[in-house]
C-alpha cells in the first residue's frame, strides 16, 4: 500500500519544513463504509483543493482530520527535523453552520466563547476586544466585531470563521466551503484571502470546493474523492484533464487521465 | 443566619406582605430561583431545548411517584436521581441517532407523565399531589432554602467556569472538536444542570409552569439584547422584577403564585416583542 500522493515538485520540500501525511485513512458509520484507503501528504505553504461528487466523503474526510469522528489508519504530523510532532493546531471552518440566527450574539461574543474562559455574560475585556479586533484585522473583518453573528450574510460569516480558525495561527488549516449562501464576488474574495494567508503565514491548507475555476486558479494541489478513496491528486490541469473527473463536472475533455494515481 | 436576613427584609421591605414569615421564605426562595433560572434560560432557549426541560418538569411526577412508593420521606431525591437517569437515557438514544431529538425527548416525556399519573393513582389518591402540578411558593420552609442556596451557587459557579464553552458548543460541534472541546461532556453537563435545578425547584413553581420560568424570561430577553451579556443580563433582570412583582401580586390577589410570576413574565414578552429593534 505504498501509493501516496505524492508530485514530486514539493517532495523535497516537505521533510524541510513540515508535512501532514495521512496514511491508509478509513471511515465507518454503522454499515457504511465511507472512505477507505486514504493516503495523503498536506505540504506547507500550500493549497490543496479537495473535489469530487455530493456525499463523496470529502467533508467526512475533513472531520475525520479534526478528530470529530473516528477513523482508522494513521494521521502522521512531521516538523522540520522530520520527528513526529504531536497534536498540531488544526484551524477549522465547517460547511454547515447551522446555529439560531436569532440568538442575541454578538461577533466578539463568538470569537470570545472560544478564546477567553472569562465568561463572556458578565465580563467585556478591552484586551480580548483588541486581541479579536486584530484577528478580524487578517480577513477585514474588523468592522464586523460588534455586529449580531445571525445578521452577517454568507460572505461575511465565512470571513468571521476564518478570522477564527486563524486565530490561534494553526499549522494545517481545513475549509469545507459552504455549496450556497456566497455570491462569486464574495468567493473569489474569499479564495484570493486563503490564497493570501497561505503565503502569509505559510500555512498547510485543506479546502473542500465546489468551485472548479477557482480551484483552478488558486489551488497547488487537488484531490479527486470518489468511490469512497482519493482517486486521483496533482495539479489542477493534471486532475481536470482526467476523463472521470470531466466527466463529473461536465468539463471538456482536452487529453486523458494524466493526473497521478494515489 | 436566616433571623439576621429576616431582620434586614424587615428593615428594607417594612410592608404588610413582608411582615409574614412564610412571604419572607418566598421572598428569598424568589430571590435564589430567578436568577438561575433567567440565567438558564439563556441558554435553554438558544440551544433549541425548551422542550427537553418541559419534559423534565413533566417527568418530575414520576420521580414523585417513585419516591412516594419507596416511601422515603421527601420524594427529592428519588425525583433528582429519576431526572438524571432522565437526562442520561435521552442523551445516549439522542446518539443512537434513531429520531429527530425532538421525538426522542417527546417519547420520554410522555411515557414518564403517563408512569407518573399511574404509580400515583394506583390506590386512587392522585389528588393529594396535585400541589406539585401547580407548586405552592408559600410553602418553603428553612431547610428548603438551604437547598435552593446551594443549587443557586453551584449554578452560578459552573456558570462562571464553563459558560463560554457552553456557548461554543451550541455554534457547532465540529467547530468546537476542532479547537479541542469536548463536546459531549458541556453537553451533559449543562442538561444535568438544567435536569437538577428544574427538579429541585419544582415543588414551589409547579410542574404544568415551570418551563414557562426557564423559557420567558430568555425570550423576552432576547427581543431586545444585542449581545450575550445583554441577553443573560436582561434575562436574569426580568425574572427579578417578575419573580417579586408576581409574588406580591399573588399575596394581595389571592391567586397561586408560580402562574402570577409566569403571566407577569409573558407581560415582559410583549413589551420587548412591540418595542423590540426592527429585525434586519
Amino acid at each position: 500500500m505504498n501509493r501516496q500522493a505524492d508530485n514530486g515538485r514539493n517532495g523535497a520540500r516537505c521533510g524541510a519544513i513540515c508535512c501532514t501525511r495521512i496514511i491508509n485513512l478509513g471511515v465507518t458509520r454503522g454499515q457504511y463504509e465511507i472512505l477507505r484507503g486514504v493516503n495523503l501528504h498536506i505540504h506547507c505553504g500550500e493549497l490543496t483543493a479537495v473535489i469530487g461528487g455530493n456525499g463523496a466523503g470529502k467533508t467526512t474526510l475533513l472531520k475525520a482530520i479534526v478528530g470529530e469522528i473516528p477513523y482508522s489508519g494513521e494521521l502522521i504530523y512531521l516538523d522540520e527535523k522530520e520527528t513526529r510532532a504531536s497534536g498540531p493546531v488544526i484551524g477549522y471552518v465547517p460547511q454547515k453552520f447551522d446555529f439560531d440566527r436569532s440568538s442575541p450574539i454578538s461577533v466578539f461574543d463568538f470569537f470570545a466563547s472560544f478564546l477567553s474562559n472569562k465568561p463572556v455574560w458578565l465580563v467585556r475585556s478591552k484586551k480580548l476586544r483588541e486581541e479579536i479586533l486584530q484577528s478580524l484585522s487578517r480577513v477585514g473583518a474588523q468592522h464586523l466585531i460588534d455586529r449580531k453573528l445571525g445578521a452577517l450574510s454568507g460572505g461575511e460569516l465565512q470571513r468571521v470563521l476564518l478570522a477564527l480558525a486563524l486565530d490561534p495561527v494553526p499549522n494545517l488549516l481545513l475549509l469545507d466551503e459552504p455549496v450556497s449562501g456566497i455570491d462569486h464576488s464574495g468567493l473569489r474574495m474569499f479564495y484570493k484571502l486563503v490564497s493570501d494567508l497561505r503565503r502569509q503565514f505559510d500555512l498547510s491548507i485543506i479546502l473542500v470546493s465546489h468551485d472548479l475555476g477557482m480551484v483552478e486558479k488558486y489551488a497547488d494541489r487537488v484531490i479527486f474523492v470518489n468511490n469512497k478513496t482519493v482517486e486521483l491528486c496533482g495539479t489542477p490541469e493534471e486532475v481536470f484533464s482526467n476523463g472521470g473527473v470531466a466527466e463529473l463536472f461536465g468539463l471538456n475533455l482536452r487529453s486523458r487521465g494524466k493526473g497521478t494515481q494515489c | 443566619m436566616l433571623t439576621e436576613i429576616y431582620r434586614l427584609i424587615d428593615t428594607v421591605l417594612p410592608f404588610d406582605w413582608a411582615s409574614h414569615i412564610f412571604m419572607k421564605n418566598a421572598l428569598i426562595g424568589v430571590l435564589l430561583i430567578a436568577p438561575i433560572f433567567g440565567l438558564m434560560g439563556t441558554m435553554v432557549v438558544s440551544n433549541r431545548m425548551a422542550f427537553f426541560s418541559d419534559a423534565l418538569g413533566h417527568s418530575a411526577l414520576t420521580g414523585i411517584a417513585i419516591g412516594v412508593i419507596i416511601n422515603i420521606g421527601q420524594p427529592l431525591w428519588a425525583m433528582i436521581l429519576f431526572s438524571i437517569l432522565l437526562t442520561v437515557a435521552i442523551i445516549s438514544v439522542k446518539k443512537a441517532n434513531t429520531a429527530s431529538t425532538d421525538t426522542v425527548i417527546g417519547v420520554f416525556s410522555s411515557t414518564a407523565v403517563a408512569l407518573g399519573v399511574v404509580l400515583l393513582s394506583l390506590r386512587g389518591g392522585f389528588a393529594k399531589y396535585t400541589a406539585y402540578l401547580i407548586g405552592d411558593l408559600l410553602s418553603i420552609d428553612s431547610y428548603d432554602l438551604l437547598l435552593l442556596a446551594a443549587t443557586f451557587v453551584i449554578v452560578i459557579a459552573l456558570w462562571l467556569l464553563i459558560f463560554n464553552k457552553l456557548l461554543a458548543v451550541s455554534f457547532n460541534p465540529s467547530l468546537a472538536r476542532s479547537r479541542g472541546i469536548r463536546c459531549v461532556v458541556y453537553d451533559t453537563l449543562f442538561m444535568l444542570i438544567v435536569a437538577v435545578t428544574v427538579t429541585v425547584s419544582i415543588r414551589w413553581v409547579g410542574v404544568l409552569i415551570i418551563n414557562s420560568l426557564l423559557v420567558l424570561p430568555a425570550a423576552a430577553s432576547r427581543n431586545i439584547a444585542r449581545n450575550t451579556r445583554q441577553y443573560s443580563l436582561f434575562s436574569v433582570a426580568i425574572a427579578l422584577i417578575s419573580g417579586l412583582a408576581g409574588l406580591i401580586l399573588s399575596f394581595y390577589l389571592g391567586t397561586a403564585s408560580g402562574a402570577t410570576i409566569v403571566l407577569i413574565t409573558a407581560f415582559f414578552f410583549a413589551v420587548t416583542f412591540v418595542i423590540r429593534p426592527a429585525a434586519r
